[in-house]
């Protein structure tokens, strides 16, 4: 009771001397970022990571964008498609934000991008993998700082094939994302000359896999290429390994398979190979003081979805310092956002004409327990957005 | 196909059939003698799954985390049933489901606040960390196999109860016709509590065993809710005979189904279901 009382007379204090500061400033009101981001359901822990790594570059900043204070205007997405369009009006028309950040889940960057159409709001996404956001759907407006599904299976092709694979099974769940990623892999891998023997679909969300490992088991090809996420990836990689399969057909992934996880594979994941622009082990200045940062402010280590928000926040802090904290000239802002260009933990980063990052995709291998980085499987790869006009 | 492929097939289909029936036998008990929808099994499913790595977790035992868990199920049916279905008997069946709805709602987030969003896993437990090989390149956990006679057991121990015991009377006597059982001057109010724990009870059991197979997540009993409901329909509303052979068809079909006509792989169970429906009405064994 003591201490709650404590506390409320602290904040009110820290309030009024925010208060004091903000008109020290003269007239200039904060800019408003909005996120849209999920903060209830299953994917609450992305949504923490991303609003972690986020404020965490703007704090580095002394808690400013071009010289202006920020303000933070926090919206549960709730991961739900269908509340899309309307939170994404709130923010934008209600709220008036200046950015929205968000969001998660690529069927709700589906709602999010039809208000961002018609508003013109200035849009980062910091995780929705869903190509058609920079390719069919793009718009000057809207800017990606994660990864698409094909940046990150693309490289594996090549890797598969260099390791000397040819002939290969891929598996994932029948709906969009396992079908865009799967693609990409299928795309690099024939090119080099291999073949992808059997694509196998299994219903989505389910995680009963065993008759499908028979029929793997059956076909016995040369390796397998698997897109799983979250409980998926763990139930896969576990009885993959349990079925006796990992030492004889080598398991390949994308990076999604066991990010965040690897504690809950229980060692069946050790050797597993996955292709991801991120690895918590990357051994480079930015990366070594961007966890050493993230671990005090936050007591926990961070993970891929953290850096997609760090960056998100670099490039706010970049690009607004450019234009003076000026968000007035729409243009000019969303220039200065275009010619962003990072190093960031994950290495270097800049982006395309369609406003998805080029950077660098990790092959990585589990090893003790950690995504150890094996090397880089594909360079600053590009995304061809073909169907972006501008 | 070949034999082996075929055999090895057959015996995944049986041990998913088999755990299949054990949830669907708890959901088609409280349907058929409480007439209660009851949405929230699977939700059971998964605190049974979760209560069983948090105790493994604290004891370092699966056996002993088992032990402990049971009783906690059961009590929560308990639970579940006295504070808030009983006063809901005489109502109609749209607030039973509501109800059971918004338990799932509670239950899903008591587990996020306990246990949070992150995905775990429980090893294999002695002495069942074993493997055989079955073909060249294949291996099949032991412990799958004793999953799969453990669900023999209680099929084989229900069907006990129910047909030869003078509870079992009690039970196919209120799912014929619960008016009449409690004008002899049967208890109906102490077996609904009983029923619904055990059916609960079921549930839990089964998420804990199942436990090693799969990764536990939030949310993971929603999707088996569904399957589980098509293998009650299958059955016939009520019958502990054909919530058997509905798992056991049910599980046959998601084994064979996506791996033999692949187009149709989420669809198969519910095709099925329409063939089952279109000759026997009210399911096969009602």
């Amino acid at each position: 009771m003591n201490n709650t009382f404590k506390k409320t007379i602290l904040a009110s204090l820290v309030s009024a001397g925010m208060m004091t500061s903000g008109l020290a400033a003269a007239d200039e009101h904060p800019v408003k970022l909005g996120l849209m981001l999920p903060y209830s359901g299953t994917y609450t822990a992305l949504g923490e990571a991303i609003t972690n790594g986020l404020k965490l570059a703007i704090e580095q900043n002394d808690g400013q964008l071009g010289g202006r204070d920020v303000e933070y205007v926090q919206l549960d997405s709730e991961a739900n498609p269908s509340k899309a369009p309307q939170n994404m009006s709130r923010l934008v028309k209600g709220d008036n934000v200046d950015f929205v950040i968000g969001p998660v889940h690529s069927g709700v960057a589906m709602g999010m991008l039809r208000v961002a159409k018609q508003s013109g709001a200035i849009t980062i996404i910091p995780n929705a993998g869903l190509g058609a956001a920079t390719n069919q759907l793009c718009m000057p407006n809207v800017f990606r700082t994660s990864f698409s599904m094909w940046q990150n299976s693309y490289p594996m092709g090549k890797v598969a094939y260099d390791q000397g694979h040819r002939e290969v099974v891929t598996i994932t769940w029948d709906y969009a994302g396992g079908k865009e990623d799967v693609a990409g892999f299928k795309e690099a891998f024939e090119a080099e000359g291999g073949e992808v023997v059997e694509e196998i679909f299994v219903p989505f969300p389910s995680t009963e896999f065993q008759s499908y490992l028979t029929q793997i088991a059956s076909i016995d090809p040369d390796a397998v290429y698997t897109f799983f996420a979250g409980g998926g990836g763990v139930s896969f990689v576990r009885d993959y390994a349990a079925a006796g399969l990992k030492d004889s057909i080598p398991l390949l992934g994308s990076g999604f398979l066991t990010e965040g996880n690897v504690a809950a594979l229980d060692g069946a994941g050790e050797g597993v190979q996955t292709t991801l622009h991120y690895a918590e082990t990357l051994d480079n200045e930015q990366n070594q003081a961007f966890v050493e940062a993230y671990q005090e402010a936050y007591g926990k280590a961070p993970d891929t979805y953290a850096v997609q928000g760090y960056d998100t926040g670099a490039m706010l802090v970049q690009a607004l310092d450019k234009v003076d904290g000026n968000t007035e000239d729409k243009e000019a802002l969303i220039e200065a956002l275009a010619s962003v260009e990072l190093q960031s933990p994950r290495g270097p980063m800049s982006f395309s004409e369609s406003h998805h990052p080029i950077q660098n995709v990790y092959l990585r291998e589990i090893q003790d327990g950690k995504h150890e980085v094996v090397g880089v499987a594909a360079e600053q790869l590009e995304v061809p957005d073909d169907a972006c006009k501008m | 196909m070949d034999l082996a492929f075929f055999g090895v097939q057959l015996l995944n289909g049986l041990q998913y059939g088999l755990l299949l029936f054990l949830i669907a036998s708890g959901l088609t008990l409280i349907f058929g003698i409480m007439g209660i929808i009851n949405l929230a099994h699977g939700a059971m499913y998964m605190i049974g799954a979760y209560l069983v790595w948090d105790l493994t977790m604290r004891l370092g035992n699966f056996w002993l985390a088992i032990v402990i868990a049971i009783p906690i199920a059961v009590a929560l049916g308990l639970i579940i049933e006295r504070l808030f279905l009983d006063t809901l008997y005489k109502r109609d069946h749209l607030y039973q489901v509501l109800l059971t709805f918004g338990l799932i709602l509670v239950i899903n987030e008591a587990q996020r606040i306990i246990w949070g969003g992150d995905v775990h896993s429980v090893a294999i437990p002695a002495p069942f960390d074993a493997s055989l090989q079955l073909t060249d390149n294949l291996q099949y956990s032991v412990y799958r196999l004793f999953v799969m006679g453990v669900c023999l057991a209680l099929a084989g121990g229900i069907y006990w109860v129910i047909r030869h015991t003078r509870l079992g009377i009690i039970i196919r006597a209120g799912a014929v016709n619960r008016d009449m059982v409690e004008g002899l001057g049967i208890n109906v109010r102490t077996l609904f509590t009983l029923i619904f724990s055990v059916g609960v009870a079921l549930a839990a059991f089964a998420g804990m065993i199942a436990a090693p197979l799969t990764s536990i997540t939030p949310g993971m009993g929603d999707s088996i809710l569904i399957t589980c409901f098509v293998v009650v329909v299958i059955g016939g509303i009520g019958s502990i005979k054909g919530a058997f052979w509905g798992a056991i068809l049910i599980g046959m079909a998601e084994t064979f189904g996506p791996v033999l006509i692949p187009s149709l792989a989420s669809m198969v169970i519910y095709l099925i279901m329409a063939a089952v429906l279109l000759v026997k009405p009210r399911g096969l064994f009602a």
